[in-house]
């Protein structure tokens, strides 16, 4: 947490007026919303099964290396649009208003072990509307590390570069894991209510799915090419791990970025709402492509404000976001990607030590951010 | 578990849309247009199109604006067209989104979501000897179907229509009349003003004595209903209504949860998910401000308002509200 309140100079009119500008660029997009931006969506769908198909057709013949190095090119892409710029996109509702049963928030899922429903009640549910409230938004740090100053140490945190290295290798696991709220849950007493049995056993059927497809059924189709199969189906799944936890570190980790007290958000009101989202999310810049592969989670400012709005939009909506934080003087955290994933790597390491001492008299940390 | 959370057929669809097995579509091949406001279009069904009986219409799910709309409409295509397709004929209403879309807009090319043809306003499989149908405007749609379908002896139709231009397939039916294989009486409101029920008995003097087939808007079948009633033939009288609800948006209204059978008043104001749980309704929430989607529930009928937006959302099959933010906009049915 900051020393200085970033919002400070902030009336609450002020505050309320944004809010109202916020909602009138939603208001935009959504009465907008139309042939084209379906269009789009199912352009990517077709597009994300193509590729995978055919990366899984050339992955039948891996025993040949070049086979080898584009089938798992090619898969690790379509697994990553897969998760970013469709699942976790559709599962937010964004294409819900087309009214295609196929492609609806209620019934997808994805490439992924946690299960859509699981996953959209800790991340659509808990993490977007308590968005870096410490001790309600459990996406800071995912409970296995500490992310501000303001949280207690624990020896236990001197090992979270390791922790997050690993979580970020076998990613999907970790949210599935997290989903299930498994720290929690691991107490004998709790690991019984029917409640978290079933859920459990969701996630392990889904796993079981995932497993064997990958690893046992497309490696045995694959014949002689069974090893390399194996290999490279691996490889995908650690390529778009790796991939999208940079990409999710990056959306609220990196340095310049809020936390908030629970008691902050006590009474908030819409304007607050939209302003904690503003200063707790931080952006990616780069090219169109690289918008594509975080599945527009580089503007995750915007994805922040409007969950909802199709992800196609955030581009546009952007440009007008970015002027409100400059009428309103506040700084809109944004960077490449290396500088941003190494920011929020950076944190990761200077937090897994113990604060330095506190001079006396310096001034106490800005708690109440928003609800000032 | 080949392509697990997928199906193989979500592949399929990629490559062969029509296949049989898959969800039931069609291909609009062509659209023809039969008056200023009216137009066939002509659509290929998938392999799994069970076919249909003259006079039946199919629900049919259309994007337009990229938003699937479901609209119903009477097959127009005898049943035993050779080249397996099937045409509908539209009209376009006022501010009519998915008639004025397939009227003026539609592309051959484009797939369309197809249920499969149901109504029981078709003929008896033992042939009356004497027919009646009385039709107006669009109303005509279906008996056309049952015109091209089976030739019968004695056939006397009334239609009504604005004027002469407005009347959908006059000349297929004036090609019928010179063959003598129907009676056309034409009345053309422009002129002739609305149909006075009584005047069947000059227009048609037999007409109690024929099996008839009313299709139109609810104030000619309203008067025809009274009519046949009235003269105790009612037996005799085959109706078929088109848009049998209108969806009227006010502020609040009562709302019924159909699944645990409860109704409850409500203002304009309140979110659903609130009068809901209120009345003891076990609802899904989630975030309770419209951001996560947790609370999507199917709206049965009737209309809300967003709560944020103003917009208003009316019933049709597959509309799914977020309760957290959709209050009451006239009498809705919630399926909870």
């Amino acid at each position: 947490m900051t020393a200085i309140d970033p919002t400070a100079h902030l009336t609450s009119e002020q505050i309320e007026e944004l809010g109202r500008e916020l909602d009138a660029i939603r208001d935009e997009v959504i009465a907008g919303r139309g042939e084209k931006d379906a269009a789009y969506i199912r352009k990517v769908i077709a597009a994300q099964r193509k590729l995978e198909l055919v990366s899984r057709g050339v992955l039948l013949f891996s025993i040949f290396p070049p086979a080898w190095l584009l089938g798992t090119a090619g898969l690790s892409v379509a697994k990553i649009m897969d998760n970013m710029e469709i699942g976790h996109n559709i599962l937010h509702g964004q294409w819900d208003w087309m009214r295609d049963p196929k492609i609806h928030s209620t019934t997808w899922e994805w490439d992924h072990v946690s299960p859509s429903e699981q996953w959209k009640h800790s991340h659509n549910e808990l993490h977007h509307t308590y968005t870096n409230v410490i001790g309600k938004d459990n996406d800071l740090g995912y409970g296995i590390m500490r992310v501000d100053e303001d949280q207690k140490w624990h020896p236990f945190h001197l090992g979270q570069p390791l922790w997050n290295f690993l979580n970020a290798c076998f990613f999907e696991y970790g949210i599935a894991a997290y989903d299930l709220e498994l720290g929690k849950n691991l107490h004998k007493r709790r690991r019984k209510t029917p409640e978290f049995r079933a859920r459990a056993k969701a996630v392990g059927r889904k796993i079981r799915k995932q497993v064997l497809k990958d690893y046992v059924i497309h490696p045995l189709l694959s014949g002689p090419s069974f090893l390399p199969t194996l290999a490279a189906t691996f490889t995908a799944n650690l390529v778009r791990n790796l991939w999208t936890h940079s990409v999710i570190m990056c959306g609220h980790f990196p340095e310049g970025v809020q936390v908030f007290e629970r008691r902050s958000i006590e009474g908030e009101t819409r304007g607050q709402w939209y302003l904690r989202q503003m200063m707790g999310s931080a952006n990616i810049s780069g090219s169109k492509a690289m918008h594509f592969m975080t599945g527009n989670l580089s503007h995750q400012i915007e994805h922040h404000l409007f969950p909802d709005l199709p992800s196609n939009r955030y581009a546009e909506v952007a440009v007008k976001v970015r002027a409100l934080f400059e009428k309103y003087e506040l700084e809109y955290v944004t960077g490449p990607l290396p500088k941003q994933v190494f920011s929020a790597w950076h944190k990761v390491f200077r937090l897994a030590l113990p604060n330095k001492e506190t001079k006396a008299g310096a001034p106490d940390h800005g708690k109440e951010l928003v609800a000032a | 578990m080949v392509t697990t959370p997928l199906l193989p057929s979500d592949y399929l669809d990629l490559v062969s849309p029509l296949r049989a097995g898959a969800d039931l579509c069609g291909r609009i091949e062509a659209v023809h247009p039969e008056t200023g406001d009216a137009a066939t279009v002509v659509i290929r069904p998938g392999r799994g199109w069970r076919g249909h009986t003259a006079g039946q219409y199919v629900r049919i799910g259309v994007d337009v604006d990229g938003v699937r709309l479901w609209r119903a409409y009477s097959l127009t295509s005898p049943t035993h067209r050779r080249d397996g397709r099937v045409t509908i004929t539209v009209k376009a209403i006022p501010d009519g989104k998915v008639s004025n879309h397939l009227v003026r807009r539609v592309k051959p090319g484009t797939l369309v979501q197809l249920d499969h043809p149901t109504g029981d306003f078709v003929l008896p499989q033992a042939r009356p000897a004497k027919v009646f149908y009385l039709t107006a405007g669009s109303g005509i749609t279906p008996v056309m179907g049952m015109l091209r379908d089976s030739e019968l002896d004695d056939v006397v139709m009334v239609h009504c229509a604005p004027r002469p231009q407005d009347v959908i397939f006059r000349n297929e039916l004036h090609d019928l009349v010179a063959e003598k294989k129907l009676r056309l009486i034409e009345v053309h409101t422009d002129t002739d003003g609305m149909l006075d029920i009584a005047r069947l008995d000059e227009l048609v003097p037999d007409w109690a004595e024929r099996e008839t087939w009313a299709c139109g808007p609810a104030g000619l079948l309203d008067a025809a209903e009274g009519h046949w009633t009235g003269h105790g033939v009612q037996e005799r009288l085959h109706t078929e209504r088109f848009r049998p609800g209108i969806v009227v948006a006010g502020d609040g209204g009562e709302v019924t949860f159909s699944a645990s059978g409860k109704t409850v008043a409500a203002d304009g104001a309140t979110p659903l998910l609130d009068i809901g749980e209120e009345a003891g309704v076990l609802m899904p929430s989630g975030c309770r401000m419209g951001i996560c989607f947790g609370c999507v529930t199917p709206l049965k009928a009737g209309a809300v308002r967003d709560l944020r937006t103003g917009g208003i959302t009316e019933a049709e099959p597959g509309v799914l509200i977020q309760t957290c933010v959709s209050a009451a906009a006239g009498p809705c049915d919630i399926e909870r």
